[in-house]
This record gives C-alpha cells, structure tokens and sequence, in this order.
C-alpha cells in the first residue's frame, strides 16, 4: 500500500459525518483473536511469529467483506511511516513499537483494520466516523466469522475465545466511542463524569489509548468486561451511555453560553487567534486550541470555517502526518515552524486573507 | 441566591451525597471550579499485577508461593512467575493448567466465569489438539538444539499428523 495516497485525505475517523457527529467523533469496535495451533506472541520465536503472520495474511486477504485490502509489513517500515498509522489509529502504538515480524491489512476506505501480531495474533478492528455501533459490530461480526471457518483460533467451552492477557478473554471484544467534549473540561464536571463511568466498569482513554493523555479534549469510552456477557449486550452498554454523555456535554455547553458568553468567546477568538497568527507551535498546543476552536464553530461563535477543514488539522498537524506531507523528516524544533506555517496557510485561507 | 463564598450570584448548585447526609452548596462559577477540582483524584482502575498479587498473598504462605511460581505449563513453557510478571500468558493451554490460579482472577476482573456470547464455528476439542503442536513444535526446537536428530525427526512425523488431520468438524 502506498502510504502517500492515505497522507493528503483525514481518514475515517476524523471524516466528521454520522449521527451526532459534532460531539461522537467516531465509533470502534474490536475482537482479539489468537490461532490455537501457536503460543501467545511472549512464548512465541520468531519462527513462529513469521508462521502465524504469513497463516493469517492470506486468509485475511481472501476475506472479500473487509473491503479492498492492502497489506502493510509493519516490519519493514520506517519509523515515521509507523507514527503515520498510529495517528491515523489504523494501528497501535504497541504494534508500531514492538519488534518482529507483524503486519496490518488494511480496507481503502479505512473502515477496517487487521493486525498481525499486536498482543495477540490478530486484532480486528472496525471504525466508523460519528456513533455508528451497531453496523460496525454487524460488519466485524461477518469478518470474523467468515475467517473463523478458515482458520483455528483458540477457544475453550467454558471461557470462549482465549487471548493472552485475561482481561480480553471470553467476547475478545472492546467496544469504544470517541467523543469531543471541551465543555465538561471547561466546567469541570468531566472528573466526576468519569468516576461514575468506572463505577459501570467502563474506562476512559486518551486519544491514542492506554496511557495517552486526552489530548485535544477528545475521550474514548470502552467497556472493561469481555466475559459473561453477550457482544449484543457489550455494544449496547457502551451505546446507551453515549447520549447521556451527550447530553451533559451539550448542558454544559449551553451552560457556558448562557452564564459567561464573554468569556467562552473570548477563549475561542483568542484559540482562532492565536492559530491564524503563531510563528511556531507544538502539537499539544496545537490540539488544545484546535479544541476550543471546533467548539466555537459548532456553537456558532465562528462563522467563516468548516468542522471539515479542522477535523483535517486535527490529523495534519500531527508530527508523523506533518512530514510526510511536507516531503522530509524534521526534527521537533522544525516541526513547530512547519506546523506554524500549515496553520496559517490554511486558516488564513478559508477567509480570503492571504497573509502567509 | 448569593455564592455562599463571595456576592456574586451563585449559578452552581451542589448536592454532595458522600459524606452521610446530604450538603448543599450553592456557589458562583469561580467558586464552584475551585470546589470541584479539590475533589479526590478520580479512582485509577487496578491493574492486573496489582489484583493478582492481592489475591496471591491471601492465605498462601511464601513457600507456597515460591512453589506455585516455579510451575511452568507443560505445553508452551512459561512459568507461573513469568505470567505474573509479565501480565501475559503464553499458550492457550495455560487456562487449562493454571485455571485454579486463574479462575479468581478473571472473576475479579470480569465478575464471571462463563462465556455466553458467539460460539467457536469449530469442534471445541480442537483447540486441546491443536495445542499439542505448540508443545510438539518447542520439544522439536530443543531436541535440534540438543543435536537429538533422531528425536527431532520422530516429533517431526507427531507434528504433519496433527497438521494433516482434518483441522475441524461440524457440530
């Protein structure tokens, strides 16, 4: 697969369409799979990494339901063409990071991703932009039942589907949604959100993932319990708990309007401002302002940009996909200048200002 | 109604339920975002090494414990100290022989026991056979290693038997 094609596009999950796309950025599900024939990738040599990657790359390239597949040796790449795939979340950062052989399979529209030895053999996933469960666990469903009657993956009667770490055990499955939402940040109320989320065992992540800060107010909400019971029931505790996020994002929201109107605009001009106008800017800052910005469109505090064009900086200015569209390698000091000046550009643009 | 801590005009109005009976607050937006950010830090889910040394050293001597860490799964090799430190098993036979080790643990986790959603599209006993060509595949490596040609060639004979059966029946 020829990455450069993916650099100029913002991939599925910052495509910013679907139901209730200004806060559910997109929706994601994800089995973990193991052959039974194998150890678990800790116990397997490297022999056995190479057997179980060339099993599972063909069988998961024969499946026509995935979409148009391009296989991808994660092996084999350079490490900014790594980063690439894990800011567009097509990967994980513990696949780019690891060592041996592995691999991804990838569908062109970006829906559908098949990693090859992550922490297990192979790791589905399915995304869509907006909150979209229920096609998205109806679409990794058939693909995983059309390469079970291909190849063996581990299973006990009692358990079900066996993973290495026993916290996937059973379903193998991880639902999660990602959700904006810089209003509960703002007021506060987004710690306490979270503990009563955990009292329901459902956890909360940062933009990439265990361990990752929650960059750009952007959170992910997944369920913590893959044993006992059914994936319909596992789809539909996670759904349900969406719109109530939803609505105390949006009260908030309103809440801000409504009691310090000032000062929300003022933040979010001053975000704009400094966008349009910074010589050099790091990639949080960036994020954070980018945050505040995309609130301000979608409440209409903005008038003269478009969720599209930022959900595209959001991804552009990452420090992976700067590079590779500006054709070098740049070390952290340049990237700043760079992202400074693709800001500009492009901010400046939407409104007829040519200052560059 | 007035900020209970300065005059402006409280907008927030909190009911705080943990301390035994409820408390009313009514504060200014200042006031409430100081309020709400000294609140506890948000509970850190436990993580696996953390739950499974809990329940190890519940009624289990050191002796024990020395013991059970040195068990190692016949099939793939890993022993129990080595999962306990890692947090990853080694081979799907390793549910089978550390289950009583397991079981705890993946009920603190999961709350359960038992699986309940989408079935293996496969006989259930495969997964048992196939697991012997992990153990059959290691025994080949260490008896080259060992220059036991002999022996590799016999394991290697075990291991295309297993390979050539047909992997699956229907149910």
């Amino acid at each position: 697969m020829d990455l450069n094609e993916l650099v100029s596009t913002s991939g599925e999950w910052l495509r910013g369409s679907g139901p209730e796309s200004d806060i559910v950025i997109s929706s994601r599900i994800r089995l973990a799979r193991n052959l039974a024939e194998f150890p678990f990738i800790s116990r397997a040599t490297q022999q056995d990494r190479t057997e179980i990657e060339n099993t599972l790359r063909d069988r998961v390239l024969e499946v026509q339901e995935s979409g148009e597949l391009e296989y991808v040796n994660v092996n084999d790449l350079k490490v900014i063409d790594r980063q690439f795939l894990v800011e567009r979340q097509l990967i994980s950062r513990e696949h780019a990071e690891s060592e041996g052989a592995r691999g991804v399979a990838i569908a062109r529209n970006e829906q559908v991703s098949l990693m090859i030895n992550e922490e297990d053999h192979l790791r589905i996933q399915v995304m869509h932009s907006g909150l979209d469960l229920q096609s998205a666990w109806e679409q990794i469903d058939q693909i995983d039942s059309l390469l079970a009657q291909k190849v063996n993956f581990a299973y006990h009667p009692k358990l079900g589907f066996l993973t290495a770490c026993p916290t996937n055990v059973g379903t193998g499955l991880r639902v999660s949604v990602m959700l904006h939402l810089p209003a509960l940040v703002i007021t506060r109320q987004i710690d306490k959100v979270f503990r009563s989320l955990q009292k329901i065992s459902l956890a909360v992540r940062g933009l990439y993932g265990e361990g990752s800060q929650a960059m750009g107010d952007f959170y992910q909400i997944s369920n913590q319990i893959t044993l006992g019971k059914k994936e319909n029931d596992l789809v539909k505790q996670v759904g349900d708990i969406v719109p109530k996020l939803i609505e105390y994002e949006r009260k908030a929201r309103d809440f801000l309007v409504r009691e310090s109107h000032e000062n929300l605009h003022d933040k979010v001009a001053r975000a704009y401002g400094i966008l349009r106008t910074a010589q050099t800017i790091s990639s949080e800052e960036t994020m954070h302002l980018l945050s505040s910005v995309r609130m301000g469109v979608n409440l209409g505090l903005i008038e003269d940009l478009q969720i599209p064009l930022l959900n595209e900086l959001f991804i552009h200015t990452q420090p992976a996909h700067l590079q590779k569209l500006r054709g070098v390698e740049l070390d952290t000091a340049d990237r700043n200048i760079e992202r400074a000046r693709y800001l500009r550009r492009h901010l400046n643009k939407s409104n007829g200002d040519e200052a560059n | 109604m007035k900020c209970q801590q300065c005059n402006k005009t409280a907008t927030f109005h909190i009911t705080e339920l943990t301390k035994g009976k409820p408390q009313e607050l009514h504060l200014c937006e200042e006031h409430a975002r100081q309020y709400l950010t000294q609140e506890e830090e948000p509970a850190v889910a436990p993580s696996l090494a953390g739950v499974l040394a809990q329940q190890l050293a519940v009624g289990q001597t050191a002796e024990e414990l020395a013991k059970l860490d040195q068990r190692a799964c016949p099939v793939c090799g890993i022993t129990f100290y080595e999962f306990r430190n890692q947090g990853r098993l080694g081979c799907p036979y390793d549910y089978v022989c550390f289950q009583a080790e397991l079981d705890p643990l993946i009920v603190n986790i999961h709350g359960e026991t038992e699986h309940v959603g989408k079935k293996s599209a496969r006989f259930p006993e495969g997964t048992e056979k196939r697991t012997q060509l992990i153990r059959l595949r290691r025994e080949m490596k260490e008896a080259i290693d060992d220059e036991d040609y002999e022996l590799a060639s016999k394991l290697r004979d075990d291991i295309r038997k297993i390979e050539e059966s047909p992997p699956h029946k229907k149910k």
